[in-house]
C-alpha cells in the first residue's frame, strides 16, 4: 500500500512501537535484574533502572557458577550448549540434504518406503521416543557424552523434506546439462545443488540452531557429570534449588548470557538469508 | 568427419509403452536432421537417446565410428542445447561455459581463450561476468548455444531450443542457429514441434508419428512428394485440405465428396483407377479458374483477408469438409459464392484411404 496519509504512518508505527515494548519490557527487566545486587530485587519496588553490579554479577556467573546449584561456571555450560546446538545443526542439514538427494535422483529398490519410513517419524513427538532412545544410548555408554548429547538429536525427517521439496523444483535439465558436462553424482551434488540449496541451508541453520539451543530435556536426562550441563537446563537446575532463596541477579545474568548465541545467530544468517533470496533463482 | 547412425532403435519404457518403433537413418558429417512431429511423438526421446540421457532398449547407436549404447554423456562427444536453456543459476556466464571444459580437465588458458571466442562469435562479451537471470530470454539462448560451442562437440543436439522464445526472436534465432551449424559444419540433430523451422533448418527432415518415421528426406522433396497422409498433413502451412474421392475407371478424373468433379490432364490418375481415395490438395495450389469441364465448385463460408494473402474457407456441395484456397492479395469475393476452382493434377495427392499411405 503506498498511501500518504500523516495519521496513518503515526497510527501504525505506534502500534508497532506498542508491540515492540510489550516484547521487550520482561527482557529489560531481566537485564536490569541482572546489574544488582540480590538485595535490590527481593525488596520492592523492583528497580527499573539498571544497577552497579554488572560486570561483577556476570564475572560471577561465567567463571564461578552458581554454588547452590552444582557451581558450575556458566561459561562452561555456554560452551556445552554451543558445542551441542552446532553438532545438531550441521548434522542435520549434512544427513538430511544427502538423504534428500539420494531420494530424488536416484532409483534404488524401496525407495519411496524409506522416504515414507523418514516420513512418518514427524508424526512421532520426540516425548513417545525418548525412553527407547534414553535405553539406546544408556546401552551404547553415550551417557555424559557431546555425542551423545547430539547424535540422537540428528535424524530429521523436516530437514529431509524440505530439501526434497526444494530439489524436485530443480529443473531436471540442470541435472543432465550437468551430466553432458561431465559432472557425476558427486560434482553434481558439489557444484550444481549445494549451491543452489544456500538459501534453504541458511533457513534451516537459523531454525535448527534454535531448536539445538533450547533442547531441555534430553541433556536433562542423560547427563548427570556437572561438566556436560547445558545453559537452559542449567537455568532450571538454578532456581530449582532447596534450603535457600535462588540468586535471581546470578539467574538472570545466566538469562541474559543464554539469549547472546540465538539473537546472534539469527541476525548473522539474516543477511545471508535474504540476500539468497535476492540472487538466486529457481 | 564425424557421422551418425541409429539402427533400428527402439524404445520401451518400464511401465511397457513402446515410445520408439525401430528408427533407421544414418546423418552424414555436417548434415543437420530435424527430427519433427506432434507432442508425445518421440522426436525428444530419441534425441535423448543419442545424448545419452535415454537408455536404449534395442538397436545400436553410432557417433563417428563408436557404438555409444553404453557410454556416459560425457564420453560421447556431444554437447546438447535444452529447451528451458538448462543454465546453471548461481554461476556467471563466463563460468556456466567453462564448466564443462574444466571438468575435461581442459588447460586453463585454452578454456579462457575457447570462451572468449565463442563470446565473440554470440555477441556475448559484454555478459561474461553476468548471471543468467540478468540476462533477457535470446542471450540466455546464446549462452545455452556457447555452452556448446566451446565443447568442439562431433555432434551437436537442439532440443526444441527456440520455443522459449517470442515469434520474433525465434525467427532470429532460427537464421543465426542456422549461419553457426554451417560455419562450424557440424552434424547435427534438431528437434521441433514447428514445421516452419524444421522446413527452414533442415538439410534433412524426420518426420516422426507414435514413434514410427513416417518420412525421411529434403523439405522440398516432404512438400512435394510426402509418402503418408500424415506428413502431407504436418508438412506446410495452411495445411493440405484433405477430401474423400473417387478416381473414375479412365483414370483421367477425380470424384470428389459433393458431387464435385476434378479433371487431370489425360490419364493422369490411370494407376488408381477406379479407386476410393484421399485427396489431398495444398490451398495454395488451388486455384479460381474459369468455368469449364472438370472444374469443382468451391461454395464460400469464411473469407480471412491478411493483406499479402487471403484464407477462403469454403466446401464442395453438400459435403462438409472444410477446404481452404489460398490466394494472392485481396481478391473480390463474398460469403456463399460459388467458386470455380481447379488444381493441377501434379498438385493432387492421392492416398489409399485406409492405410493413408500414398498412391502413385
Amino acid at each position: 500500500m503506498v498511501e500518504n496519509r500523516p495519521i496513518l504512518t503515526f497510527l501504525s508505527h505506534l502500534i508497532i512501537v506498542a508491540g515492540i515494548l510489550v516484547v521487550l519490557l520482561p527482557i529489560w527487566i531481566t537485564f536490569v535484574a541482572s546489574t544488582h545486587p540480590i538485595e535490590n530485587i527481593m525488596t520492592a519496588p523492583i528497580p527499573l533502572w539498571p544497577g552497579g553490579k554488572l560486570i561483577e554479577n556476570y564475572t560471577t556467573v561465567l567463571s564461578a557458577g552458581i554454588e547452590d546449584a552444582g557451581g558450575v561456571a556458566v561459561g562452561v555450560m555456554l560452551m556445552n550448549s554451543l558445542i551441542m546446538a552446532l553438532s545438531i545443526t550441521i548434522g542435520k542439514i549434512a544427513i538430511s540434504i544427502i538423504a534428500a538427494y539420494a531420494i530424488v535422483y536416484f532409483q534404488f529398490p524401496f525407495r519411496m518406503f524409506f522416504f515414507w519410513i523418514i516420513f512418518v517419524t514427524l508424526m512421532l513427538p520426540v516425548e513417545v521416543r525418548i525412553l527407547p532412545t534414553f535405553k539406546v544410548v544408556a546401552d551404547l555408554g553415550m551417557l555424559n557424552s557431546y555425542s551423545g548429547l547430539s547424535i540422537p538429536l540428528i535424524a530429521s525427517a523436516t530437514a529431509t523434506f524440505l530439501f526434497r521439496q526444494f530439489f524436485m523444483t530443480v529443473p531436471d535439465e540442470l541435472a543432465e546439462a550437468a551430466r553432458i558436462d561431465g559432472a557425476g553424482p558427486l560434482k553434481f551434488f558439489r557444484d550444481i545443488l549445494l549451491p543452489l540449496s544456500r538459501t534453504n541451508m541458511a533457513a534451516l541453520f537459523v531454525i535448527l540452531f534454535i531448536f539445538g539451543w533450547n533442547q531441555y530435556l534430553w541433556p536433562l536426562l542423560i547427563t548427570t557429570d556437572e561438566s556436560f550441563y547445558t545453559v537452559v537446563m542449567g537455568i532450571q537446575r538454578m532456581v530449582a534449588v532447596s534450603d535457600s532463596l535462588p540468586v535471581w541477579h546470578l539467574v538472570m545474568a545466566t538469562t541474559m548470557l543464554a539469549m547472546l548465541p540465538p539473537v546472534i545467530v539469527v541476525v548473522a544468517m539474516q543477511k545471508l538469508f535474504v540476500k539468497g533470496l535476492v540472487e538466486t533463482e529457481k | 568427419m564425424t557421422e551418425v547412425a541409429l539402427n533400428g532403435i527402439e524404445k520401451v519404457y518400464p511401465n511397457g509403452f513402446q515410445a520408439i518403433h525401430g528408427v533407421d537413418v544414418a546423418i552424414a558429417d555436417g548434415e543437420l536432421l530435424v527430427l519433427v512431429g506432434p507432442s508425445g511423438c518421440g522426436k525428444s526421446t530419441l534425441l535423448r537417446m543419442v545424448a545419452g540421457l535415454e537408455t536404449v532398449t534395442h538397436g545400436e547407436i553410432r557417433i563417428g565410428n563408436k557404438i555409444v549404447n553404453n557410454l556416459e554423456p560425457m564420453e560421447r562427444d556431444i554437447a546438447m542445447v535444452f529447451q528451458n536453456y538448462a543454465l546453471y543459476p548461481h554461476m556467471k556466464v563466463y563460468d556456466n561455459m567453462a564448466y564443462g571444459l574444466r571438468n575435461h580437465g581442459v588447460p586453463k588458458a585454452e578454456i579462457d581463450e575457447r570462451v572468449r571466442e565463442a563470446a565473440r562469435i554470440l555477441e556475448l562479451a559484454p555478459f561474461l561476468d553476468r548471471r543468467p537471470n540478468q540476462l533477457s530470454g535470446g542471450q540466455r539462448q546464446r549462452v545455452a548455444m556457447g555452452r556448446a560451442i566451446v565443447r568442439k562437440p562431433s555432434v551437436f543436439l537442439f532440443d526444441e531450443p527456440l520455443s522459449n522464445l517470442d515469434a520474433k526472436l525465434r525467427g532470429q534465432m532460427r537464421i543465426e542457429i542456422k549461419k553457426l551449424q554451417q560455419d562450424l559444419d557440424v552434424t547435427s540433430i534438431y528437434v521441433t514441434h514447428d514445421q516452419v523451422e524444421a522446413m527452414t533448418l533442415g538439410d534433412r527432415l524426420m518426420v516422426l508419428n507414435g514413434g514410427q518415421v513416417e518420412q525421411v528426406g529434403s523439405p522440398i522433396e516432404l512438400y512435394e512428394r510426402p509418402q503418408t497422409r500424415f506428413v502431407a498433413g504436418f508438412i506446410g502451412a495452411p495445411s493440405m485440405n484433405f477430401i474423400d474421392g473417387q478416381v473414375n475407371e479412365d483414370g483421367a478424373s477425380v470424384m470428389l465428396a459433393g458431387g464435385e468433379r476434378m479433371a487431370g490432364e489425360g490419364a493422369a490418375f490411370a494407376n488408381a483407377a477406379g479407386r476410393s481415395v484421399v485427396v489431398g490438395i495444398r490451398p495454395e495450389h488451388l486455384q479460381i479458374v474459369g468455368e469449364g469441364d472438370g472444374v469443382a465448385h468451391l461454395q464460400v463460408s469464411v473469407i480471412e483477408k491478411l493483406g499479402a494473402e487471403t484464407m477462403v474457407h469454403g466446401h464442395f456441395g453438400e459435403d462438409r469438409t472444410d477446404l481452404t484456397i489460398r490466394l494472392e492479395g485481396i481478391p473480390d469475393l463474398t460469403v456463399g459464392e460459388r467458386l470455380p476452382v481447379h488444381a493441377a493434377a501434379g498438385r493432387l495427392h492421392l492416398f489409399d484411404p485406409d492405410t493413408g499411405t500414398r498412391l502413385e
